[in-house]
């Protein structure tokens, strides 16, 4: 049986959140902009008439401000970002429950199965007028027979439309677009494709064997599968966790960090976050990764097999911190600084080892459980490391619970 | 553009989590007096800017509505400027 599948994007989602919240922002160029204080002073989100004014999302404030003088400049609300994005699956999954979602303003529907709510460009339509009317955004659907072709059928129409692309339809509609509007063809592919004067989806489509596999190996054929309308992953089922390889937090520092005990600081931070969320899932990690970006935004990743798999943040923090040590031979100051976890175990399949460490590790797990539930019944800065004290405009963050919202890996 | 007043709301909350407004009471501490829930569901406002659950109220011979914002209860003031 042929598969429907939707794809939905809410338009400019944190932008109209904001102008709904504040209708005297109604016919005005708008962007969201990060905090230039905490020298996050990019944007973040703009409405169409900031857009048409050519500002694009990335942009320092400044060069906005250069574009689009009159535009004005809103800080983020996350909190309503989560609260509309939770309402919009609720009322997508009063319609099948393969829901799956990408980031927090978009989202693949099954509906394969969902004949009596009527066919899939009636649950499109129904799905915008819904939205519309529930949480005064708009948002445009995608309808197609794969999820590579919906995404796409999401973004050839803006803001508030449907898309249908068949199988009938697919050659005439996607194989003329730009081979960058793919799913997965980023810059850096979409060079190495222009440069062999592939600039659309039908010519990938057509791409030869050997030169793809030489070209960009595995993900190449995985593209080309893409072009070809041949994608047959799955929507997953709402409320299957996805399965995670690795888990990582980073901060760009309200300034650049130059001691050894500023980046201690805000290593501790990013630790913490990172095993508190990996006791989450019961994980354990094989290896820490870590990510530094100095002030002439030179970057780099150093990664560590740790010598027993672990889940405390003092053992993250200190693979981090000798990692550190050991690669930032430039001693530039840093911008910021990513730590991360990978070669993730399910901490019940752990082989014990005979090493007398494992019960001290087995001691800091308890006590760092024990701070989790203090702080979920008190908040995440009732209890804190002393060293956090001695710097809190850098310790007064709180990665775990801040940055959440990033979409997961489609692969 | 309509203004948002928040105000403050007598409500009944039943054993299964329903609300039902009773009286709102406004800011100068005026009661009045919900007669008829019409209708609820969740709406949008973009004349006031908010969402939540909109309740179709009937107070005295006049309808209009409700907003719960959860955790807080607002109306669409008179347009302003």
């Amino acid at each position: 049986m042929e598969r429907v599948i939707l794809h939905a994007d809410c338009n400019n989602f944190y932008a109209s959140v904001e102008c709904l919240y504040n209708p005297s922002l109604q016919g005005k160029p708008v962007a969201v902009a990060g905090d230039p204080e905490q020298r996050h002073g990019i944007v973040l989100a703009k409405n169409y008439l900031a857009k048409a004014r050519g500002v694009q999302t990335g942009n320092p404030l400044w060069m906005a401000k250069q574009l689009c003088p009159d535009i004005i400049f809103v800080p983020p609300h996350y909190d309503k970002y989560l609260r509309f994005s939770k309402i919009a699956r609720e009322i997508y999954s009063e319609y099948t429950d393969q829901v799956e979602p990408f980031g927090l303003d978009e989202a693949w529907l099954d509906v394969t199965g969902s004949g009596i709510m009527g066919t899939g460009k009636q649950i499109a339509d129904e799905l915008r007028k819904r939205i519309k009317r529930e949480l005064g955004i708009t948002i445009s659907v995608g309808v197609s027979f794969n999820k590579v072709f919906a995404k796409l059928g999401s973004d050839m129409k803006k803001p508030d439309a449907t898309t249908i692309i068949t199988r009938e339809n697919f050659r005439e509609k996607v194989w003329p677009l730009p081979v960058s509007d793919l799913l997965y063809v980023g810059t850096a592919t979409t060079r190495k494709l222009n440069d062999f004067a592939i600039r659309t989806i039908g010519q990938l489509a057509a791409a030869p064997d050997d030169w793809l596999k030489h070209k960009l190996g595995k993900i190449g054929f995985m593209l080309r599968t893409f072009a070809r309308g041949k994608d047959t992953s799955p929507v997953s089922v709402m409320g299957t966790p996805p399965k995670i390889k690795s888990i990582g937090n980073s901060t760009t520092a309200p300034r650049d960090l130059v001691t050894d005990e500023e980046v201690k600081i805000t290593m501790l931070v990013l630790a913490e976050s990172v095993a508190e969320r990996m006791r989450g899932f019961l994980f354990r990690a094989g290896t820490v990764e870590i990510s530094l970006r100095d002030n002439d935004l030179f970057s780099y990743t150093r990664q560590k097999k740790l010598p027993y798999p672990t889940g405390n943040a003092e053992d993250i923090f200190k693979a981090a911190f000798e990692l550190y040590k050991v690669n930032h031979i430039s001693g530039k100051p840093l911008r910021s600084i990513g730590v991360r976890t990978c070669d993730l175990s399910i901490e019940k399949e752990v082989q014990l080892s005979l090493f007398p460490n494992i019960a001290h590790t087995q001691k800091i797990d308890r006590l760092e459980t024990a701070v989790d539930s203090i702080r979920s019944r008190f908040g995440h800065f009732s209890i804190q490391r002393a060293v956090m004290l001695t710097d809190e405009k850098l310790s007064s963050f709180d990665p775990a619970a801040e940055h959440t919202i990033h979409p997961i890996s489609f692969l | 553009m309509a203004k948002k007043i928040y105000v403050k709301v007598n409500a009944d909350f039943d054993a299964d989590g329903n609300i039902t407004p009773r009286s709102v009471i406004w800011e100068d501490g005026h009661v009045f007096e919900i007669d008829r829930v019409l209708s609820s569901c969740r709406r949008a406002s973009l004349k006031a800017g908010g969402i939540g659950i909109r309740y179709t109220v009937r107070i005295g011979k006049r309808t209009t509505y409700l907003y719960f914002e959860d955790p807080a209860w607002f109306v669409e003031g008179k347009e302003v400027g």
